[in-house]
């Protein structure tokens, strides 16, 4: 699924984020990633969707080397994945229904099925009836749900989540965490990078500790294991 | 693992460009004043270039008038009979860069006189002083003068008029005129373009944001790019109704109170019915192209997620 070789990143300013790490998970996982800010996590992830790319090293994620994919390429990637980011970034003119539907719209879907799919998703995270409302009209948390919907409902085989709940308050989060194990739950993996000590320790899955740009902790079932 | 290839297809489904037309009209709308503050600057551009059309290609109008009333007088001499009066009209017929040549007899001459100037001139009737007269064109009034040398050269001609030393004055001035009306065109249009683009440049640099997200969605350059593209379209069609509105307007003005005036003059003014949609047809040409020009070179640098 997702298989990173010896991958090496360091930016123009000479800041090394990753410094030649290895990891594997596999389909159906469901893995934190943790450690402290500027470690490299938010690296980790982004690499994942091809905003940053490997410095040196192999990386693949459904099979495609993310080293080597061509400019041109990596719409496509992007649409074998689902992403949640921590300010949501949904489409601010379009509204609920219009942003889900958008990432269906890409990949020039049929109407008909596009309808039916987004009504669908909107139904699981509990928003069918906000449908018409735009983002600006919804709170935190029901604006992550949208950001849920859309990540999911092209199906794909990974969502990755920058800090999902960085931005929402316990109770919201713990909704958004209800959903991230539902869609798990269906095979999807999942893998979401956090602060949030109580969510880790509470809803156990693999953790990956990142350090220096270095996995320091690798285990299932394991706990947040920092203070704070 | 297996190493999967990706390509992406080019070909765009119809359901999808109609897709991208509904987006645009909508963003249009959901604009507010930004699409109103771009249609804007589209209609005092287009309105500046289309006013300062009709008066460049009118001053041009007349200075081609001026010019192509310009003809060579050629005498012919006392001593030319018949035959050698033909063979004269031949010759100059043959010389390059004529375009017409009209006789006229002393006789003709002289009742033109007599038109003009009124009966006094009748007594030259019992006996005509004046010469037979050939008026000839030049296809390029600029070869008036070595036209006229020409004529000149040949045997039985006594003498050639084309307002010589005048005319060159006047030529050197028109072209000037010419030269620096197609300066200041150009420098208008550049003008127009910097101003239009720069202005959707700001709606889209406010948007920017939004282009990221749909790159992050999975959106492919084109995809995200269209929309915008028929946006400025729109912008650059909106933009361009009213200034055509009023150049039509202002021109049926003109032409019908000037028109009248003018009638029987050497100099006239550029008919209304082709000149006016080839002028409405280049506002309505130049809004689109800026329009679409300026949101491609505006949305490329955003476009590198």
């Amino acid at each position: 699924m997702i298989q990173m070789k010896n991958v090496y990143k360091k930016y123009p300013n000479g800041i090394v984020a990753l410094n030649g790490m290895n990891v594997e998970i596999k389909q159906g996982e469901f893995v934190y990633i943790v450690g402290p800010s500027g470690a490299g996590k938010s690296t980790f992830i982004k690499m994942m969707y091809r905003e940053e790319s490997p410095t040196s090293g192999q990386m693949l994620v459904n099979g495609v080397d993310l080293a080597k994919i061509k400019r041109k390429n990596i719409p496509l990637l992007r649409r074998q994945i689902g992403v949640v980011f921590q300010d949501f970034k949904l489409l601010p003119r379009l509204n609920v229904y219009e942003n889900v539907a958008f990432a269906l719209e890409v990949i020039e879907e049929k109407p008909e099925s596009i309808r039916k799919r987004v009504l669908e998703v909107l139904d699981l995270v509990g928003l069918k009836h906000k449908a018409r409302m735009f983002p600006r009209e919804l709170s935190g948390g029901e604006q992550q749900r949208i950001s849920v919907a859309r990540s999911i409902v092209n199906m794909p085989k990974v969502v990755i989540a920058d800090e999902p709940t960085g931005n929402l308050d316990p109770e919201t989060s713990w909704e958004i965490m209800n959903l991230f194990e539902r869609i798990n739950a269906s095979g999807t993996t999942i893998l979401m990078a956090t602060h949030n000590r109580e969510i880790v320790n509470t809803m156990r899955h693999r953790v990956i500790a990142i350090e220096g740009g270095l996995i320091a902790r690798d285990e299932a079932g394991g706990d947040y294991g920092y203070e704070g | 693992m297996p190493v999967t290839k990706l390509e992406v297809t080019t070909a765009m489904k119809v359901r999808t460009l109609m897709r991208h037309f509904r987006e645009s009209l909508k963003s249009l709308g959901r604009n507010g004043w930004m699409t109103f503050a771009s249609v804007s600057a589209v209609t005092v551009t287009l309105l500046l270039v289309g006013v300062f059309v009709l008066i460049m290609m009118n001053l041009n109008k007349v200075a081609d008038d001026l010019e192509n009333d310009v003809e060579i007088k050629s005498f012919v001499s006392l001593e030319a009979d018949e035959a050698r009066v033909a063979e004269i009209e031949t010759a100059i017929k043959g010389l390059s860069g004529v375009e017409t040549v009209d006789f006229s007899t002393k006789e003709d001459e002289l009742s033109d006189l007599v038109l003009d100037f009124g009966d006094e001139f009748s007594l030259f009737e019992q006996s005509n002083p004046l010469l037979d007269v050939f008026y000839v064109k030049a296809t390029e009034p600029q070869e008036t003068e070595n036209v006229a040398k020409e004529i000149l050269a040949l045997d039985g001609i006594e003498e050639v008029k084309y307002g010589e030393g005048k005319i060159e004055k006047l030529f050197s001035f028109l072209n000037t005129g010419r030269n620096v009306g197609l300066v200041l065109i150009l420098a208008l249009l550049f003008t127009a373009m910097f101003l239009i683009s720069n202005t959707i440049r700001i709606t889209i640099v406010a948007r920017r944001h939004e282009i990221e997200i749909m790159k992050l969605v999975g959106a492919t350059n084109w995809f995200v790019r269209i929309p915008f593209i028929l946006e400025g379209m729109w912008l650059g069609l909106l933009g361009s109704i009213l200034p055509i509105g009023l150049i039509v307007a202002l021109y049926y003005n003109v032409t019908e109170f000037v028109q009248p005036k003018l009638s029987g003059e050497l100099v006239q003014l550029l008919d209304f019915a082709p000149f006016i949609y080839q002028v409405s047809a280049l506002i309505l040409l130049m809004g689109v192209f800026i329009g679409v020009w300026g949101s491609f070179m505006s949305i490329r640098k955003f476009l590198r997620v």
